[in-house]
């Protein structure tokens, strides 16, 4: 097999896992956010069920969660992929994708959520009570005076958690989804040779080093002020 | 006539009683200064003020309208508690300047949003951008009466402490409230930088304003107040002008108190 090939084959895989941590990350940030909220709500049920959340899927792998969300329609309410495929009309790799989507996002969510929370709690009590006898409301002390000291100290964290979801979009594959890791782990299975694993492993690493590079400019912009 | 009046404010944090029954008068553009040992309930009566904290009982009222009364069953809505705290305006001793903002953004922040809940910036552009420059024009104003016109795009981390709370006071002043207080606004502060503080704010009282000043510096109160108010566990021990205070002070603690700040340095 001809090298162009098999970095053609790779990049078709790393389009999906592009498209996954995309996808990932635009929706678990602001619903990250949503949660950090709920795990510090005043109404009991709302705080627990977000506690409880967060505890259940930091403490279990999210391989197994993938799993979980791949074959709950099945096991639980009796529907199986082809139904739901031609129900939507959707081809069978989108709703494995979609199955992947969900548990990455929820499991990255949680994550966040606890950054965020420990971001927020860190923004000193003085600067909601300044706004306060400055007259603002509560929305608008936490979108103009509070958030953007959460975005602040959280970046650092979060953009661990970022390259962490990069390298984790391998393990999409148990729910059938042909990204980097799984269309290098064919090649190796068909031509019984172990440099596409090499390869997909310099994808990961530029792309990591793109977003460290990314995350270090971000830092840098953000460093206008200190505390 | 009174102008701030409040009357038997009680304030319990668990079961500490930390207010046992306040009653203050302040007359408009006076200057009342309170003073007292830490933990006399200082704080919390400026706290109580400013809506802060929710006294358990008492009422409060201002220029006749009554602010707070604890008899009355029904709550403030959000909306009914800002515009009283508009009223009052309180400097922070730790300033609690917002540090994404530089020095003309923190002063105009707060207008400039009330400003947006009046009048719609889409629709009433021209409008809007007019009574914005207004608030920027005044805010600069500001800046020049505190002394760091040079500042106005500096941000809060790169000013020292008595810049800080010079920017503090501007930022309480753009509101135009009615009474100013100040949470000791001296006592985070090197002692070198107290000074040009303490001269911003005795600049104010030429302009009339009424101001309630919680302090420890007790010549600053001497000089600037019309009325200094001694509190001690809770309760007014004494009040009077500077001069029966500090000159003829009745009660034992008042005298007690004056003693041990007079010698702090030891001698």
């Amino acid at each position: 097999m001809e090298f162009v090939e098999i970095i053609q084959m790779l990049i078709n895989g790393f389009g999906k896992t592009l498209l996954l941590f995309a996808i990932t990350l635009i929706a678990s940030l602001p619903l990250g956010l949503l949660i950090s909220f709920g795990s510090r709500s005043k109404f009991i049920p709302v705080k627990w069920f977000c506690r409880g959340l967060v505890w259940v899927i930091r403490g279990t792998p999210l391989l197994l969660q993938i799993l979980a969300v791949t074959l709950i329609p099945y096991y639980v309410f009796r529907i199986g992929n082809t139904d739901i495929t031609s129900f939507l009309g959707i081809k069978m790799k989108w709703l494995l994708f979609s199955y992947a989507c969900i548990a990455f996002i929820i499991n990255y969510a949680c994550y966040f959520s606890e950054i965020f929370r420990g971001a927020i709690e860190s923004v000193p009590k003085g600067q909601y009570e300044a706004g306060k006898v400055l007259g603002m409301t509560k929305g608008q002390i936490f979108k103009e005076v509070i958030l953007f000291q959460v975005i602040k100290k959280s970046l650092a964290p979060v953009s661990n958690e970022v390259i962490t979801l990069v390298k984790d979009t391998a393990l999409a594959s148990v729910a059938g989804v042909i990204e980097l890791y799984t269309s290098a782990q064919s090649l190796v299975n068909t031509y019984v040779v172990l440099t596409p694993l090499v390869y997909a492993a310099v994808f990961y690493l530029i792309f990591n080093g793109l977003l460290t590079i990314l995350f270090g400019y971000l830092e840098k912009k953000l460093s206008f002020y200190t505390e | 006539m009174a102008y701030l009046e409040l009357n038997n404010f009680t304030k319990s944090f668990a079961s500490v009683k930390v207010l046992k029954g306040i009653d203050l008068s302040v007359a408009k553009g006076q200057v009342v200064s309170i003073i007292g040992s830490s933990g006399s309930g200082k704080t919390t009566l400026l706290r109580c003020i400013n809506f802060l904290e929710t006294p358990d009982n008492g009422v409060m009222t201002l220029d006749g309208e009554t602010l707070f009364d604890s008899n009355q069953s029904k709550k403030d809505t959000d909306a009914i508690l800002r515009e009283k705290r508009l009223n009052f305006g309180l400097v922070f001793q730790s300033f609690n300047l917002f540090p994404q903002y530089n020095v003309l953004d923190n002063i105009t922040l707060a207008p400039t949003l009330l400003l947006k809940s009046r009048i719609n910036h889409r629709k009433q552009k021209e409008l809007f951008l007019a009574e914005k420059k207004k608030i920027n024009d005044e805010a600069l104003a500001l800046l020049e009466t505190i002394g760091l016109s040079d500042k106005a795009k500096a941000y809060p981390c790169e000013l020292s402490g008595g810049q800080c709370q010079r920017v503090a006071i501007a930022r309480a002043l753009a509101l135009k409230p009615k009474v100013l207080c100040f949470d000791e606004p001296t006592s985070a502060l090197d002692p070198e930088l107290t000074g040009e503080v303490l001269k911003v704010i005795r600049s104010l009282k030429d302009k009339d304003r009424t101001m309630i000043i919680v302090t420890h510096e007790m010549g600053f109160a001497k000089k600037v107040s019309d009325k200094i108010v001694f509190m001690a566990d809770g309760v007014i021990e004494e009040e009077g002008t500077p001069k029966q205070i500090f000159e003829k002070p009745k009660s034992e603690k008042l005298i007690h108190f004056l003693s041990s700040v007079n010698n702090k340095d030891g001698e």
